[in-house]
């Protein structure tokens, strides 16, 4: 038996079970803060000074995710209120501006988030070429990047119908007519006569769930935007993150020491 | 450094100026979050969301654009037909942009900025992402109206703007037989063929090999076809530069 002095009062029991250590500023802390927490345990405990300078990353990685979850975030309170049928969509939309509170501001956020992300993904894409950062042995970083650049644009593709007005109705008719013309599998592209693809059978027709954008469309821009592509994109984002620290960390100039060992840094 | 610096900095000594993540970086992603929040909340209060009226099929409006990041593979249907902007340019850039790694092999500069040390790829680089992806977005959103014909941004759109040009295809222009504008496009990409057989004992083709050249002189050639069809449209109407009963370039 220890004497009651040790024993943990209630309070105390309650906050060690969930923060595991204590918070003075030690250098066994510092690490423990990181290592300890599930999301901060995306980083590594320590880092290069380099790879801390907004000059060097314009934070624009980091910025395009924080965008994704606002998107996540306002994008659920969103579905509360919406329904992806042609007879009820844009009614929705005219109740989610009038009559919830907050709604929207919500819609604000969302839309405007996701714009921002488009851009803020340009830039990091930018920012990676000019550094180098593609480099071994960053190159597979690199591809899923670009996996995750593609994904982002669907992202906001698909969510560019739901409004159902004129302009998301329109703006993905031209889209989607694109696909119309794909060699061999669109019913216009060259090779069609060749496959017999008619406007009921190509590509587009799969794409939309019919010859034009209707409600099959829409139900499927909504599933795809909604549920499908965001767990892609969440998980090519939990890869590039990985990947990041497996690469060795946010690039940097070699160190004196290690350059001539591994190009681009040690690994992690 | 503090003696708290040096200690945990220890803790990982492959990397010699390494700190502690917290909280040195993790005090720089909150402040930036919630700079960036704060920016995103006023954008929102001011700006509103569009929303037109109720999706019409029976109603087309001119100009219909697609959504604004997508306006640069719009403005390429003046001047290519929609299999190529629409397909196979989109297309082309995924792959295209994911081979980077792959083609680019100058070691150098690797992990910090430097336009000394690769002015080649950077030069590339820039000319598509300015030149052929950001520039004709703002062409699309800024100055185009109905018919698709340009309009400046503080033109109206209701003054009259009917360009009637009867475009012709450019062997019909040179008076020759339509099959050399097959022959137009081979002698393009066998520039590429040509460059090599020129240069191929340079240090920098030596480095490169066969297979990665080839694929990097068909992205370039590609790259630089594109401003050069539009020159050709824009400077003497040539629509087509190699028709077919299949397709048309
Ligand atoms: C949804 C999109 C994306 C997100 C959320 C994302 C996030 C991040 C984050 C947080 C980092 C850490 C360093 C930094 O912030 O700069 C990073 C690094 C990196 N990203 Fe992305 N990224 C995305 C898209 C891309 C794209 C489009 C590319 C390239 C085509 C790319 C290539 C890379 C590479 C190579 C690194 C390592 C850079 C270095 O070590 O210096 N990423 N990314």
């Amino acid at each position: 038996m220890s004497p009651p002095a040790e024993r943990p009062g209630f309070w105390q029991q309650v906050y060690r079970s969930v923060f595991r250590h204590r918070f003075d500023d030690t250098p066994r802390n510092r690490v423990l803060q990181i290592t300890s927490n599930v999301f901060l345990h995306l980083h590594p405990a320590t880092i290069r000074r380099h790879g801390l300078r907004l000059r060097f990353t314009w934070g624009m990685g980091g910025l395009s995710f924080l965008m994704f979850l606002v998107t996540v975030v306002t994008g659920v309170i969103l579905m509360f209120y919406y329904r992806p049928t042609a007879a009820a969509a844009y009614i929705d939309m005219k109740n989610l501006q009038h009559e919830i509170p907050f709604g929207m501001i919500q819609r604000n956020m969302h839309r405007w988030g996701a714009h921002a992300m488009v851009i803020l993904v340009w830039l990091h894409m930018l920012r990676v070429f000019l550094s180098g950062s593609y480099k071994p042995p960053r190159e597979f970083n690199w591809t899923v990047g670009v996996l995750l650049l593609t994904l982002t644009m669907l992202l906001s593709f698909t969510g560019y119908l739901l409004p159902w007005d004129q302009l998301a109705r329109w703006a993905i008719t031209v889209g989607t007519n694109m696909a119309a013309a794909t060699p061999f599998i669109g019913h216009q592209g060259p090779g069609a006569g060749l496959t017999g693809v008619t406007e009921r059978t190509d590509i587009r027709a799969l794409l939309l769930g019919g010859p034009q954008v209707g409600d099959a469309a829409l139900l499927r821009f909504y599933v795809l935007h909604c549920v499908f592509l965001p767990i892609i994109a969440s998980v090519f984002m939990i890869v590039h993150f990985w990947r990041v620290r497996k690469d060795g960390g946010i690039s940097g100039p070699p160190h004196a020491e290690d350059a001539a060992s591994s190009p681009g840094g040690p690994r992690a | 450094m503090n003696d708290a610096h040096a200690q945990a900095a220890r803790t990982d000594e492959t990397l010699p100026d390494a700190v502690t993540t917290w909280p040195h970086l993790v005090r720089i992603e909150l402040l930036t979050t919630l700079v960036a929040m704060v920016l995103l909340t006023v954008w929102s209060i001011v700006v509103d969301a569009p929303l037109e009226e109720a999706a019409d099929p029976n109603r087309t409006p001119d100009p219909s654009k697609a959504p604004w990041y997508f306006l640069g593979l719009q403005e390429l249907l003046v001047y290519f037909d929609p299999w190529i902007a629409g397909v196979i340019v989109p297309a082309l850039i995924i792959l295209g942009l994911m081979a980077i790694p792959y083609l680019d092999r100058n070691p150098r500069g690797s992990g910090y900025y430097t336009l000394r040390e690769r002015p080649f790829s950077i030069a590339v680089f820039l000319f598509g992402f300015l030149g052929l992806w950001i520039v004709p977005i703002l062409i699309g959103v800024f100055c185009r109206g109905p018919g698709w014909n340009w309009y400046w941004p503080w033109e109206p759109w209701d003054i009259a703007h009917a360009t009637h040009l009867t475009n012709i295809n450019l062997t019909d222009w040179l008076g020759v037989p339509s099959a050399l504008g097959g022959v137009f496009v081979c002698a393009w990409y066998s520039l590429g063929g040509a460059f090599w057989l020129w240069r191929r004992k340079s240090p920098a083709l030596l480095q490169l090999g066969g297979a990665r050249y080839a694929v990097t002189a068909f992205l370039l050639l590609t790259m630089t076809a594109i401003p050069l069809k539009m020159a050709l449209r824009l400077l003497v109407n040539v629509k087509y530069v190699w028709v077919t009963p299949w397709f048309n370039i």
